[in-house]
């Protein structure tokens, strides 16, 4: 089936001259906001998101505590501005979906008993969207996490993985997202690589999920080591700081 | 003994190998083998591999002396906030005072910053604070100037070496909580100057020779 635009051209090129397993280019900041506990900014390709991170504190109102266990408080949001149309401000059905499968992901990789009674809230603001916003969130979001001192036996990372023109592609953009044949978001704990969250809009055959899986796992390495290099670059930054003033 | 990994930043999930030391606090163990749980430095003591992390909320711990301000009042107690996940509680019975007209708000009222340790903690995580020990009292007056709880220990120094240093440069009056809290009393530009000492600590908390990086700071600005 051919869409009804061309999305990979004679030379193998998507739309914006990437190859079919090319990420788009990637950018994480962290703590970047003074009053939150954890935060980070990540630019992924035209993806603009900024998470902040609170808690552990207590859980309100109080009958969402849960006596055993933390509960992770994920709330997806999109800016008014974020996308070409004015989204209409406040939570409507696809961000509540987002929420509820970016919360699960992350209480996979958190230690929530720990904490019991408490809960830990992460806000996602999507500023910029451009396909793959929820995978842009999510990856931001235990960065924000490791930022905030929590517990947790690994980072959660995740990249999609779609079907354009026939072919599974890695990473996709608004047009491909839009026009493709289906997309495909996946996040994994690096470690063990359990899969912690999948969705997917569209069709594929066994062996194209197959295909799309292997692609997005890689990449998720990819960019699990992106994740780290940020965290680490918060204190690296001092040090330097700290030698430019020995060597005056 | 050390560790090859000794004073090196770890993230979550990164592998520890414990080279026969005991699993300290921020490791987890999965399949036989040992991942830290938290970000921060990698620290020996007593043959226990522990990580110092370097962000978080204050954890409270038995006897530890915080400052704690009032956020709500019950019949016979104060709720406090003690900048952890949990609130403490702080009884009338564990304070000095006599509750004489069943009115807690005149001895204690909302806002009131009290320097008081933790007595006990309860299974279910309930923190009770007392106020009966020696240098335990509400604090007038003065300025509060908020750490990172992670990073208090450094401030005070070894054998409390940084903190006694700052006092007798400044001359500023300083209560240290447990908890991150710093409350200073003194001239208002004194002051200022050691809360610009506070920060500069917090940030390089992880380097080494901080205490003679911070007597020169002090010396300069006298």
């Amino acid at each position: 089936m051919q869409s009804e635009i061309k999305l990979i051209n004679e030379e193998g090129l998507r739309i914006d001259g990437r190859k079919y397993n090319e990420l788009r280019p990637i950018k994480i900041e962290v703590g970047v906001l003074n009053r939150a506990d954890g935060s980070a900014y990540i630019e992924w390709g035209g993806n603009k998101v900024l998470v902040a991170v609170y808690g552990p504190r207590e859980a309100f109102p109080k009958h969402t505590q849960n006596p055993s266990r933390a509960i992770i408080n994920a709330r997806y949001n999109m800016a008014a501005f974020s996308v070409d149309e004015r989204k209409r401000p406040g939570p409507d059905r696809r961000a509540v979906e987002i929420s509820k499968v970016i919360g699960e992901a992350l209480e996979c990789a958190v230690f929530t008993e720990q904490f019991p009674r408490t809960s830990i809230d992460v806000y996602i603001e999507v500023l910029q969207a451009d396909a793959g916003t929820r995978i842009a969130g999510l990856t931001a979001a235990s960065v924000a996490l490791v930022d905030a001192g929590i517990p947790m036996k690994d980072m959660v990372v995740g990249c999609a993985a779609g079907k354009i023109d026939g072919k599974v592609v890695l990473d996709l953009n608004k047009e491909e997202d839009n026009f493709g044949q289906a997309d495909m978001p996946m996040a994994i704990i690096p470690r063990t690589q359990e899969i912690v969250l999948l969705q997917m809009d569209g069709n594929m055959t066994r062996d194209e999920l197959a295909e799309a899986v292997e692609l997005s796992k890689k990449a998720s390495m990819y960019i699990s080591a992106l994740q780290k290099e940020a965290l680490l670059a918060k204190y690296k930054v001092q040090e330097s700081e700290k030698e430019g003033e020995q060597g005056e | 003994m050390y560790l090859d990994i000794e004073r090196k930043i770890v993230l979550p999930g990164e592998e520890i190998n414990l080279e026969g030391m005991k699993q300290g606090n921020g490791i987890y163990h999965e399949g036989g083998k040992f991942y830290a749980y938290q970000m921060g430095v990698v620290q020996v003591y007593n043959n226990y591999a522990n990580i110092i992390p370097l962000s978080g909320k204050y954890y409270p711990v038995r006897n530890d002396r915080i400052i704690a301000k009032v956020i709500d009042i019950a019949p016979s107690f104060w709720i406090m906030d003690i900048r952890g996940p949990y609130p403490g509680f702080l009884h009338i019975n564990d304070t000095p005072w006599r509750n004489v007209d069943q009115d807690l708000s005149k001895i204690l009222g909302i806002g009131d910053t009290v320097f008081l340790k933790v007595n006990e903690i309860t299974e279910s995580r309930q923190i009770w604070l007392s106020l009966k020990d020696a240098g335990l009292r509400k604090l007038e007056g003065g300025h509060i100037v908020m750490v990172q709880p992670t990073k208090v220990s450094r401030i005070i120094g070894k054998g409390g070496s940084m903190v006694n240093t700052i006092k007798e440069v400044t001359g500023v009056r300083v209560q240290l909580g447990q908890n991150g809290v710093v409350w200073l009393d003194g001239p208002v530009e004194k002051v200022m100057a050691v809360r610009k000492i506070l920060k500069f600590i917090e940030k390089e908390a992880h380097t080494s020779g901080l205490t003679e990086r911070v007597k020169k700071m002090l010396e300069e600005g006298r």
